[in-house]
């Protein structure tokens, strides 16, 4: 499924523009901190309004000349770079959250084989403020897959992890390049995690 | 010992300030959120009016209710025409007059709260499908509860206590309007009524006592919780 984006935006002096095609695979945006690369994927998932531009995933078009759909209405997973998950909630309402509201059609993933694929059977009665650095970041990522989105958006999502959590969750993160369906948005300032992971990199700012 | 006076007087304390706060608490909530989250060109005159009762002598807050809900105001005639409803004098004119006195201190325990709410949560469940009364219901409204709950002990304390207002708007009529405070300060007007003044100051130590625990509780269960998650 193509992506084809083309956004910009100002915030205050800063203006942040950005126009790529997407494909298959995971998608780099890459450049320095500060380079509005966060506030792409914002735009992307509908948190954000572009100033101008569109935003398109296959047939369906997210943003563009009279059509700004909610966010809800985007199929758009995204994975905080805090993880963001809900702290009122044990890890188990938290996977479910997406889950039990998209549509039964729209499911690519079922539970147990998002719990089996990222390894977190053990926390469903935890607390999001229990979890490590890397816990939290799985359990993200599996909110966000089991919401059935058409394109995850991963932001920064090894930032607050330290070098053997990295690893893992670069690890996961291969798996669901490679054996999932779902296009990815990825941001990162880190050249060597953009080269190892990407299909393909587009650098943004400078 | 406790009199069917005494229970009348405490039975009709807690029945004003219960529905002081019912009336209150879905305005002071929509109020807090609107403090809290949006900014509007106005906004400071809207918070400054919020917290008027809390700067006026209470006096002239029953003085302004008389003259807007009194049989001559404006709203009170509307009501009485409409719907026949007549508060001065009444019961539920003394719940009204606590009501505006409890409102500017449950507004302040709910913005807090709700200012406390990382705002990127919701859009975080907006993401996830959640429309944005979902997102409300769900996150924003479940994480607000620890200062909803300790808003409604405070107006409802606030409610018991309220003295001013009240006597100005709806007198002090035994049976009716008379609250706790109100049997005080008739009590401290009769010879030999120490005794009375005692118990019934006795009585809202209780009850005030009460509320504060009660809120305690409240919110250290709520905290409670987010320790629990360390384990």
């Amino acid at each position: 499924m193509a992506i084809d984006i083309d956004v910009e935006r100002r915030l205050g002096e800063r203006n942040i523009a950005a126009r790529f095609t997407a494909g298959p695979g995971l998608t780099a945006l890459f450049g320095p901190s500060g380079a509005g690369k966060t506030s792409i994927l914002n735009m992307v998932a509908g948190l954000l309004r572009p100033d101008r531009g569109h935003i398109r995933i296959g047939e369906r078009t997210l943003f563009g000349p009279g059509i700004d759909l909610a966010p809800e209405a985007r199929r758009v997973g995204y994975v905080f770079q805090d993880g963001r998950l809900f702290p009122h909630r044990r890890v188990r309402a938290n996977l479910l959250y997406g889950h039990d509201l998209a549509p039964p059609a729209n499911r690519w993933m079922g539970f147990d084989e998002a719990l089996a694929f990222l390894g977190i059977g053990h926390l469903l009665d935890r607390w999001p403020q229990s979890l490590s650095g890397g816990e939290a970041q799985r359990v993200a990522i599996g909110r966000a897959l089991l919401a059935a989105p058409e394109l995850l958006l991963l932001d920064e999502p090894l930032a607050s992890l330290d070098a053997a959590r990295r690893g893992e969750i670069m690890a996961v993160i291969e798996r669901i390049r490679d054996e999932l369906r779902v296009p990815i948005l990825y941001v990162s300032h880190d050249r060597a995690e953009v080269e190892r992971l990407a299909t393909e990199i587009v650098p943004i700012g400078g | 010992m406790m009199s069917a006076e005494l229970w009348g007087i405490v039975a009709l304390s807690l029945r004003v300030g219960a529905l002081a706060v019912a009336l209150t608490l879905p305005l002071a909530f929509a109020l807090a959120w609107i403090l809290a989250r949006w900014r509007f060109p106005g906004r400071v005159l809207l918070d400054a009016l919020v917290h008027l009762p809390l700067v006026l002598p209470p006096v002239v807050t029953g003085w302004l209710l008389l003259v807007a809900f009194g049989p001559a105001g404006p709203v009170g005639r509307w009501l009485e025409e409409w719907f026949g409803v007549v508060l001065i004098f009444r019961w539920t004119g003394a719940a009204l007059a606590a009501a505006i006195m409890a409102l500017p201190l449950m507004v302040r325990a709910m913005r807090l709260s709700i200012e406390a709410i990382d705002l990127r949560l919701e859009g975080a469940a907006r993401t996830l499908g959640a429309g944005r009364w979902h997102a409300f219901r769900t996150v924003s409204l479940p994480l607000a509860l620890p200062g909803i709950f300790a808003a409604l002990v405070l107006g409802f304390a606030r409610s018991i206590g309220e003295f001013g207002a009240t006597i100005t708007f709806v007198s002090n009529i035994p049976g009716e309007t008379q609250t706790l405070p109100l049997a005080i300060y008739s009590a401290l007007q009769v010879p030999g009524g120490e005794a009375m003044v005692t118990r019934l100051a006795l009585l809202s130590v209780v009850l005030s006592l009460a509320a504060l625990v009660l809120s305690e509780w409240l919110v250290r269960r709520s905290h409670g919780e987010r320790a629990r998650r360390g384990d």
